[in-house]
C-alpha cells in the first residue's frame, strides 16, 4: 500500500545545524546546493524529499 | 436409457461458458498462456461435475451425487490459488493492486466456476427433460442470469470523474484545491508540473463517498491507471508515486500521477471504468434501516 501514515525520517538537509536534533543532518548554506544535496540523498536512500520551510529539507522513507 | 446426450451438451455448454468468462479485458488479467491453460482445464472439470450430477440425480445414484458435491468443494481452492499468485507479485509492482483488489479478483475467479457448474447442470437438465434444444435454452438462460448477477459495477455509475489541473503552492502539490503531498525537490516539482496529470472524483451519493474513502478502492484506481497509462517512476523516485487523496470536508478525491502517456482524458476514462470493489462499497445507505 502506498497510502500510509508511517514514515521514517532518514536525514535532513538544512542551512543551520542547530535546527536539527537526533537525526543525521547535512548543513548546506546555499539554497541550490541544498537542493542538489537533498536530490542525491533522496536517490541514494530511495526516500522522498519534503520541504519543511525555513531552510529545512527532510528525506523520508514512506 | 443412456444419458450421453445430456452429459455431452452439459459439458460443452459449461466449457463454452468458461471460455466466454475467460476473455481478458483491459485490466489484462490473466493474459498469460499458462493462466488460460490451467483455467480451461479446471473449467472442463467443473463442467463435467455439473453435467454428470443431473443424470446421477435422476438415476438416484446418491453415491455419485455425494461424490460430486465433494468435488465441487475443491473449487473453493481457486480463490486462494488466485490470491496467492497475485499477492506474490505485489512486491515487484511499482503500483500495487492492493489487498481489496486482489480479494475481489480472486472472488470473481471462484464464482466463475460455480457459474460453469450451474450452466452445465441446467443444460443437462434441459436435455434430459425436453431434448437438446431445451438444454441449450436453459444453459444460455443460466449463463445470462448468473453473469448479470456477478457483473461488477463500474465507478462512473456513482462517481463523477473530471480532469483537473496540477499546481504548487510552495512545496505543496494540489490537484485543483485538494492537497496531495509536500514535494521538497525543485527538480521534482518541475517534472510533476511538466509531465503530471490529475483528476477529481466527485461522489454522487453518500454511499459513493464512503466507497471512495476506502484505501483499497483508491489503490485499485491507481493500479488500473498506472497499468494503462504507464508511469514515470522508479524505486528511487518515490515522489512520482501516484496518489489518491481525500478532501475530508466534501469526500471528493484528487488523483495525481506522472504517466508515460500524458493524456488526461484517458486517465478519466480509466478511472470511470474501474470496478467498485465489493469489499470497499460504502454502507451508509443502510442507515435508513437502523
Amino acid at each position: 500500500m502506498e497510502v500510509t501514515f508511517s514514515g521514517i525520517i532518514l536525514c535532513a538537509v538544512t542551512d543551520d545545524g542547530a535546527k536539527i536534533q537526533a537525526i543525521p543532518a547535512f548543513v548546506v548554506r546555499d539554497e541550490a546546493a541544498r537542493q542538489e544535496k537533498a536530490r542525491l540523498l533522496s536517490r541514494i536512500l530511495k526516500g522522498a524529499v519534503h520541504d519543511l520551510g525555513d531552510g529545512v529539507l527532510i528525506v523520508v522513507r514512506h | 436409457m443412456g444419458h450421453g446426450r445430456s452429459i455431452g451438451l452439459g459439458l460443452l455448454m459449461g466449457v463454452l461458458a468458461r471460455i466466454i468468462l475467460l476473455r481478458s479485458d483491459y485490466r489484462q488479467y490473466p493474459t498469460y498462456p499458462h493462466g488460460y491453460a490451467s483455467h480451461l482445464f479446471l473449467g472442463i472439470i467443473a463442467a463435467l461435475v455439473g453435467a454428470v450430477s443431473v443424470p446421477a440425480l435422476i438415476e438416484r445414484e446418491w453415491t455419485a451425487v455425494t461424490f460430486f458435491v465433494v468435488v465441487a468443494q475443491q473449487f473453493r481452492e481457486i480463490r486462494s490459488m488466485e490470491r496467492d499468485s497475485l499477492k506474490a507479485l505485489e512486491e515487484t509492482q511499482l503500483v500495487a493492486r492492493g489487498a481489496d483488489y486482489i480479494e475481489s479478483i480472486a472472488r470473481v475467479f471462484e464464482a466463475r466456476y460455480y457459474i460453469v457448474i450451474l450452466v452445465a447442470a441446467s443444460a443437462a437438465y434441459g436435455t434430459e427433460r425436453g431434448g437438446v434444444l431445451l438444454g441449450i435454452v436453459l444453459g444460455v438462460l443460466a449463463f445470462a442470469g448468473s453473469a448479470s448477477v456477478i457483473k461488477q459495477e463500474p465507478l462512473w455509475m456513482s462517481v463523477e470523474v473530471k480532469p483537473a489541473k496540477l499546481s504548487f503552492k510552495g512545496a505543496g502539490l494540489y490537484v485543483d484545491d485538494i492537497f496531495i503531498m509536500n514535494v521538497g525537490l525543485e527538480e521534482s516539482r518541475q517534472t510533476i508540473v511538466r509531465y503530471g496529470i490529475g483528476a477529481i472524483l466527485i461522489p454522487k451519493t453518500e454511499t459513493a463517498r464512503d466507497t471512495l474513502a476506502n484505501l483499497g478502492q483508491r489503490q485499485a484506481i491507481l493500479h488500473d491507471a498506472a497499468g494503462i497509462l504507464g508511469i514515470k517512476k522508479d524505486v528511487d523516485t518515490p515522489e512520482y508515486t501516484p496518489m489518491a487523496t481525500r478532501h475530508i470536508p466534501t469526500g471528493r478525491v484528487g488523483v495525481f500521477m506522472v504517466p508515460e502517456e500524458r493524456d488526461p482524458q484517458l486517465l478519466v476514462q480509466v478511472i470511470r471504468r474501474t470496478p467498485v470493489l465489493e469489499s470497499a462499497r460504502g454502507r451508509s445507505m443502510y442507515r435508513r434501516s437502523m
